[in-house]
């Protein structure tokens, strides 16, 4: 059945491809979570914790136990989606992920896309046009974007939209005070407020998220143009595409069927690279607009030491991230027509 | 000088002329190596030469905007932020140039051992380097800053674990493509152990791309160091550190104090652009087709 259905063996094998990446991410995160210098014991008891109550969280956290028996066990908690206790918010950290988790990836998701979105067109028309305004534009923006500190374009675009020209909302969060946050279905403001249909409140969120995403989407945009112009300029140079115009085919056809389609691998390959800057920068991006996302929850953690805290978010991190670049690849899987044929 | 033979000045004087040559072609290249300098120099002389003690806090005299007697102002206790900048300079190159080259020293030997002699050793190492890069990097350091305890060091060391990746792989795809080249076959011949061989005839032959990597990776690992002390990791306060200045000039940009904020983000601008433009242009000098 396989055999007849080479796209989906091709869908089958990126998936189980993932399967020892996962396991070395897990790997990883337990010896984070282990590797604290001197006794994890006493940072996990906490700051005002007396020999009793160490050796009680030591027994409760089976840290008395030999090293692989721990693994077995952290791995058992991690299965039932336990990334242990917060020591700022009392509260599960995986409870506190997964209620912050929405207004990060509502971010970074709209910051990617409005990347994707300016970066492929610049990239190919910088391709098609070499040595005009675009092309000269395209260069100055990834040359810039790659310098940028993404704190520091976040603190110049406050500074210039904020203070000097008063046209963006207080740098503070997802919503203003004076709107009330919309009910909660995906955890996406700007989605459950079109459900409700309060279309103020999905201004205000919009305001909001116009200048992070912004920030965002300049650092990741840089990467993607850089990538489509140099892959462009290959691909309109290989002989299939001499070809085609020689086959009387219309600039059009040529340009967009021939050369972009075969252009978009490697776009798609730096997509994973591109995602991973983007994650990282999110962070940075959260602390500056006082964003409440995981990002801005974990430097929080990091301020006071809260390491299940922090863990968890590395954790998650990591398995968005594997996630990320597993769908584009089972994207890409689809779209490709090559992909799984040649696996015959 | 002179006891130089006739041979050693013509090959001097061959190396200078495309030196100058190169130079010549691409002055943003020349440009960059200016840059360069003005950053090494600074990092040299900067703290003897600053008009201010940066640690040196003036009540009266706080929250100036720049002027003659303070070129970047001062911040909110007073300190001159010109010469917090400058100062800065030394600690942020130095954590930087320490982590590229722990990752350049050990991305080399893990590559050289998983190219050369290929087997389990490659596997391991090609299976932990996908699983650094499963994770998204400037997380990773995070974790492991928050792992290995709050300090300068365990910044340069979580940089250069997210750096080896880079260099381990460019290191073991050089070696592996030249293992059984001609002249490494003669030079078995001619009686070399394996260690030899792979020291003095393959190694160096990774070298030039590998200046390439450090160059760019530079920028990027003061971009991360950087980024880490603007979360509050690292460099305590009182140290001038472009970050931590970033990060304390944040607040009060809101009520209009730019420039506590902006020079030490301009001047971090200022060294990741430049390592970004020599990258590019080593990358010209080395490998002028990968130009893009």
């Amino acid at each position: 059945m396989l055999a007849a259905a080479p796209r989906l063996r091709a869908v089958l094998m990126r998936l189980a491809q993932a399967v020892p990446v996962v396991a070395g991410v897990v790997v990883i995160s337990f010896l984070l979570t282990r590797a604290l210098p001197g006794d994890p014991a006493v940072y996990f008891a906490g700051v005002a914790a007396d020999e009793a109550s160490i050796e009680q969280t030591r027994v409760a956290m089976g840290l008395d136990k030999p090293l692989p028996v721990q693994f077995v066990h952290y791995v058992g908690d991690l299965l039932q989606g336990d990334l242990g206790q917060s020591l700022s918010s009392g509260r599960p950290v995986a409870t506190d992920l997964a209620n912050r988790l929405p207004a990060s990836l509502e971010l970074t998701l709209t910051a990617l896309f409005l990347a994707v979105v300016i970066a492929v067109p610049l990239g190919v028309l910088a391709a098609t046009r070499p040595g005009t305004w675009v092309d000269h534009l395209c260069r100055v923006l990834v040359t810039a974007g790659v310098s940028l500190p993404t704190f520091f374009t976040g603190i110049l675009l406050i500074y210039i939209f904020y203070y000097l020209a008063g046209i963006a909302p207080s740098p503070l969060g997802r919503l203003d005070f004076i709107y009330l946050s919309p009910d909660h279905v995906t955890g996406f403001y700007l989605i459950d407020a079109a459900l409700m249909g309060d279309w103020e409140t999905w201004r205000g969120a919009a305001e909001q998220l116009v200048l992070p995403a912004a920030t965002l989407a300049l650092f990741t945009l840089a990467p993607i143009a850089r990538m489509t112009r140099a892959a462009m300029l290959t691909a309109l140079s290989s002989d299939f595409i001499r070809t085609a115009r020689a086959a009387g085919l219309s600039g059009g056809t040529v340009l967009y069927r021939y050369a972009f389609r075969n252009a978009l691998l490697p776009v798609v390959t730096t997509l994973g690279m591109v995602f991973s800057f983007a994650l990282g920068a999110n962070v940075l991006v959260e602390k500056v607009f006082a964003w409440p996302g995981i990002g801005s929850y974990a430097v929080e953690a990091l301020v006071v030491s809260d390491y299940a805290a922090v863990q968890g978010f590395v954790l998650v991190m990591a398995l968005l991230f594997v996630t990320l670049n597993l769908l584009i690849d089972l994207l890409y899987t689809v779209i490709d027509p090559r992909i799984g044929f040649d696996a015959q | 000088m002179s006891d130089l033979s006739a041979t050693d000045l013509t090959r001097r004087q061959g190396t200078l002329d495309h030196v100058i040559y190169v130079l010549r072609a691409n002055p943003v290249t020349l440009i960059a190596f200016c840059m360069f300098a003005f950053l090494i120099l600074s990092a040299l002389f900067g703290p003897a030469l600053v008009p201010y003690d940066p640690l040196a806090t003036n009540a009266g005299n706080s929250l100036q905007p720049p002027s003659w007697s303070h070129w970047f102002g001062t911040d909110q206790i007073g300190r001159d932020v010109f010469s917090r900048v400058i100062v800065a300079t030394r600690l942020d190159l130095t954590i930087s140039v320490a982590a590229v080259a722990i990752s350049f020293v050990v991305g080399s030997i893990l590559g050289c051992i998983a190219g050369y002699w290929g087997g389990w050793p490659d596997v391991i190492l090609n299976r932990f380097l996908d699983t650094i890069m499963a994770f998204p990097l400037f997380v990773l350091a995070m974790g492991i800053v928050a792992a290995l305890g709050n300090s300068i060091e365990n910044i340069i060391y979580a940089t250069a674990i997210i750096n080896m990746p880079f260099y381990a792989r460019l290191v073991r795809a050089e070696v592996n493509i030249r293992r059984d080249a001609g002249f490494v076959r003669a030079a078995k011949l001619a009686g070399s152990s394996d260690l030899r061989v792979l020291a003095t005839q393959i190694f160096p032959n990774a070298l030039p791309p590998m200046m390439v990597q450090v160059s760019l990776n530079l920028g990027w690992a003061i971009l991360n160091a950087a980024g880490l002390s603007f979360i509050g990791l690292g460099v305590s306060p009182p140290t001038a550190e472009w970050g931590i200045m970033v990060a304390e000039g944040a607040n009060f940009i809101v009520s209009g104090e730019w420039w506590l904020a902006v020079f030490p983000g301009l001047w971090l601008m200022f060294a990741v652009f430049t390592f970004n433009l020599l990258g590019d242009g080593l990358r010209d000098i080395v490998d002028p087709r990968k130009r893009t």
